[in-house]
């Protein structure tokens, strides 16, 4: 295990970011993916928060990890979870209290998040530090990657702007900002996700006949 | 007293329509497009919810105005909601199963989904946020149990009938739920404007 764990740091990383893309793959923690991608500025800020939080709570739990007793560890990795979010949601509202007006509701949600517990419960417990940091690096830089996609879209679309400022002239297709078009994007963008992944793996099928 | 009830119904109302959780919030949706492949779970999904939902909302209402205000402790929030909801999900279990094993046997396996949902989480937090009493609270709480039981059973029934429909390869499955409760979030926008609060 030890002498390969260089290749695999890579594969790690990569996992969380194509594999098991937590949004486009898993179809995991939907709920922000939808609701903060309005504009590129909130998708990217709400994506490092969970990178971050993602992160944290896998360290905390791998240095935790011997001490947990399996019993009660769901309770304890919830907690570990909260007592992130809560450092999270502070820090946002004192260094970009304009995006977190917006956004705050769903930062405190990163505590529901099927994605955190799950990384935590499958991977951190049962594997030591390095590991559990890239795991978790990877997790939250593909969710990053998802979010910043979307809301560059939908941005784009919708408005005819990126990160507030004005790019394209002419009038913009106002369904894509409004509740209705962060689904319609979420759907085509995952489609084409699937298209690209289906014609990849056709490809490599095809390189090693 | 007439003006009071009124204005319960028409919170009961905006949960529940205008700002559906589903559609104008985006919440639950983990769990909105996990359970709507058949009515069955569904219905038995909504009333789970509906029930945790108004009693989550009614404690966290009395640990948050009577024990965080009063520390000033408000800053924790998350930790002590999601506390809570653990606590009551796992105490709702464990009753449900001496007191009613054939009502366990339905709906416990929705119960576990629960505390890892951001709606149930989502109630107590928005009704502190927004400083409702504590009957507001309950109706809110209700109003959003509701408009979560109605969008699932709305999804419910479009996808069984999707089963039978020829969708293009890459959008099988949830690529095409998305599409759909855009759709039908399109058509919960016409209720924006209902009612003004």
């Amino acid at each position: 295990m030890s002498n390969q764990s260089s290749i695999n740091l890579k594969d790690l990383f990569l996992n969380g970011i194509v594999k098991e893309n937590t949004i486009f793959k898993l179809a995991l923690s939907l709920c922000p993916s939808i609701a903060v991608t309005n504009n590129l500025k909130n998708g990217v800020f709400m994506g490092v928060a969970v990178l971050f939080v993602q992160v944290m709570v896998n360290l905390t739990i791998s240095l935790m990890r011997n001490i947990i007793h399996p019993k009660v560890r769901l309770p304890i990795f919830m907690l570990v979870i909260s007592g992130w979010v809560t450092v999270t949601q502070l820090m946002m509202a004192a260094f970009v209290p304009d995006v977190y007006s917006k956004v705050g509701l769903y930062i405190a949600l990163i505590v529901a998040f099927a994605s955190i517990l799950a990384r935590a419960e499958m991977f951190a417990s049962k594997n030591s530090i390095i590991p559990s940091a890239v795991d978790g690096l990877g997790m939250g830089v593909g969710f990053l990657f998802a979010l910043s996609v979307i809301s560059f879209f939908r941005e784009l679309v919708g408005k005819g702007s990126l990160w507030g400022h004005a790019i394209i002239n002419t009038k913009p297709l106002l369904i894509m900002i409004l509740p209705a078009g962060g689904f319609f994007a979420v759907g085509i963008l995952m489609a084409l996700f699937n298209w690209i992944n289906a014609r990849y793996a056709a490809k490599a099928a095809h390189a090693s006949h | 007293m007439s003006s009071e009830f009124t204005k319960l119904i028409e919170l009961i109302i905006s949960a529940s329509l205008i700002n559906n959780f589903v559609f104008t919030r985006f919440l639950g949706l983990c769990i909105f497009f996990g359970v709507s492949k058949k009515m069955e779970t569904a219905v038995g999904m909504s009333i789970t919810f509906t029930a945790v939902m108004m009693v989550s909302a009614a404690l966290s209402w009395v640990v948050f105005n009577w024990l965080l205000v009063p520390l000033e402790i408000t800053f924790l929030e998350i930790i002590v909601f999601i506390g809570i909801i653990a606590g009551l999900v796992q105490l709702s279990d464990t009753i449900m199963r001496k007191v009613s094993p054939g009502l366990y046997y339905k709906l416990g396996i929705y119960l576990a989904l629960i505390s890892t949902n951001c709606i149930i989480l989502a109630v107590p937090l928005i009704s502190a946020g927004e400083k409702y009493s504590f009957i507001q609270s309950l109706a809110f709480g209700l109003g959003s149990g509701l408009g979560f039981a109605l969008a699932l059973i709305i999804m419910a029934s479009i996808r069984e009938k999707l089963e039978l429909a020829d969708v293009p390869a890459p959008f099988k499955g949830l690529p095409m739920a998305f599409v759909i409760t855009g759709l039908i979030a399109l058509a919960f926008t016409g209720f924006s404007g209902l009612i003004t609060l």
